[in-house]
């Protein structure tokens, strides 16, 4: 019998939080948890970058160390610069480890964003279409259109936003977009899914500070990779988010003509020459 | 006049570890509250946790001679800081007007040029003095510079 997994211990103070921190999601870098702020009526995200066993002390703790200062550094920047990104609430690199001081990782505490992530809310109007579109009539087919080219153009804008203020995000998915829930919801669609909401950008963990063609463009790239691999019905409606991104704010021409050039050869970068 | 002394429980924090917090207007014995701590009394501990930057966090954000509010903060490390204990502490030593700690009164106390110079975030639109729930606008610049403010208070020392 396998053993039954148990996450790492979490790092100080978290052992003590009532109640428990709850795991979200884990990825080979960090661990996610919700958890609350220093007022238990506050709602915060706690991102743990455990330490890793197999990496020197040292050098573990400097990388570390390193990005999670990045992370929140870039963070912080979009939030003064009004980028809609969650804010940083408190942090320590220093990871103070569960038992002993010794080094458990660092942490991060981060604004808690209500809401889904875009991946969730193309895949279900993309479920509802495949089973139904063949029962809605050519202006109600034309509406879920336009509903989706919206979104796509308000995504556009908020990357526009994040390019702007000299933050480049290095992986962009629609699993690091969110839609944080508005007040009032006024969708009205036969497929029941709302795209209302202001468009968040999450998981910074890649990001850097840099306000080259070539970044910028390499970020608008993996996106529109993203969504073709993941939401083919959606694809089409991508040049929205180029459209979105060119009214956002000036300069950003050379940008887009260096997207066409990193589509002919791809993210990465030839080694050769 | 009755102390309004809350006693709050951190989430993070084990039960035994009490959070005392108290906000005080029109303060009167700034200089001698100072002039404790100068002298070292035991009795007026003044804790800063980062000890590389004690300097400058005291001469920006300590209790100064002409300080009129002032916010004092105490954990309960042993069981015997009590809410009463600290209480009794805090009437014998502070000459001022006990007030409510709560988003209201801080908002009438908060000194925004000063909190934006503080923390470098002079670009920032200011919001006004008082919330205002006709100016939703108001309500975002409020926002927008307290998360940058979290965001710098966070980064400090990295």
């Amino acid at each position: 019998m396998a053993d039954e997994y148990k996450p790492p211990a979490l790092p100080s103070p978290f052992t003590n939080t009532t109640p428990a921190p709850t795991l979200l999601a884990q990825g080979a870098e960090a661990h996610l948890y919700k958890t609350v702020s220093l007022d238990p009526s506050i709602p915060a995200a706690l991102k743990v970058r455990p330490s890793k066993p197999y990496r020197h002390p040292v050098l573990d703790r400097r990388l570390t160390r390193q990005r999670i200062i990045q992370e929140a550094r870039c963070l912080v920047k979009l939030v003064r610069e009004g980028v809609s990104v969650p804010a940083v609430l408190a942090m320590d690199w220093e990871g103070q480890g569960a038992e002993e001081s010794a080094w458990g990782g660092a942490w991060l505490m981060m604004e808690w964003v209500e809401g889904p992530v875009v991946r969730v809310v193309l895949e279900q109007w993309e479920a509802w279409m495949k089973k139904n579109a063949a029962s809605l009539d050519e202006s109600q087919l034309q509406k879920e259109e336009d509903r989706v080219r919206g979104l796509m153009k308000r995504i556009g804008h908020t990357l526009g936003g994040l390019h702007k203020a000299g933050v480049v995000h290095g992986d962009l998915t629609t699993s690091n977009l969110m839609l944080r829930s508005p007040a009032q919801d006024t969708t009205d669609s036969p497929t029941g899914v709302s795209m209302e909401g202001e468009v968040v950008l999450i998981d910074f963990g890649l990001a850097g500070q840099s306000t080259q063609d070539e970044d910028r463009a390499v970020d608008l790239y993996v996106l529109e990779r993203a969504i073709g691999s993941t939401h083919p019905r959606s694809e089409p409606s991508f040049e929205e988010v180029l459209h979105g991104y060119r009214e956002s704010h000036k300069g950003t021409g050379s940008t887009l003509k260096r997207l066409e050039d990193v589509r002919m050869r791809g993210r990465k970068r030839s080694m050769i020459g | 006049m009755a102390l309004k002394l809350e006693t709050i429980n951190i989430p993070h924090l084990p039960a035994s570890l009490p959070v005392h917090v108290a906000l005080y207007r029109n303060v009167q014995n700034s200089a001698f509250l100072r002039q404790q701590l100068l002298a070292g009394n035991a009795e007026f501990e003044y804790a800063f946790i980062d000890a590389s930057l004690i300097a400058e966090s005291f001469r920006k954000l300590g209790i100064a001679d002409s300080t009129k509010d002032l916010l004092i903060v105490k954990v309960s490390v042993t069981p015997e800081i009590t809410h009463d204990s600290v209480a009794a502490h805090l009437e014998s030593s502070v000459e001022g007007t006990s007030v409510p700690f709560d988003d209201m009164t801080l908002s009438e106390i908060s000194d925004i040029t000063k909190i934006k110079k503080l923390y470098k975030l002079g670009a920032l639109p200011s919001p006004a003095a008082k919330p205002d729930a006709s100016q939703p606008h108001q309500d975002e610049a409020r926002r927008r510079l307290e998360l940058s403010m979290l965001g710098a208070i966070a980064l400090r020392g990295s």
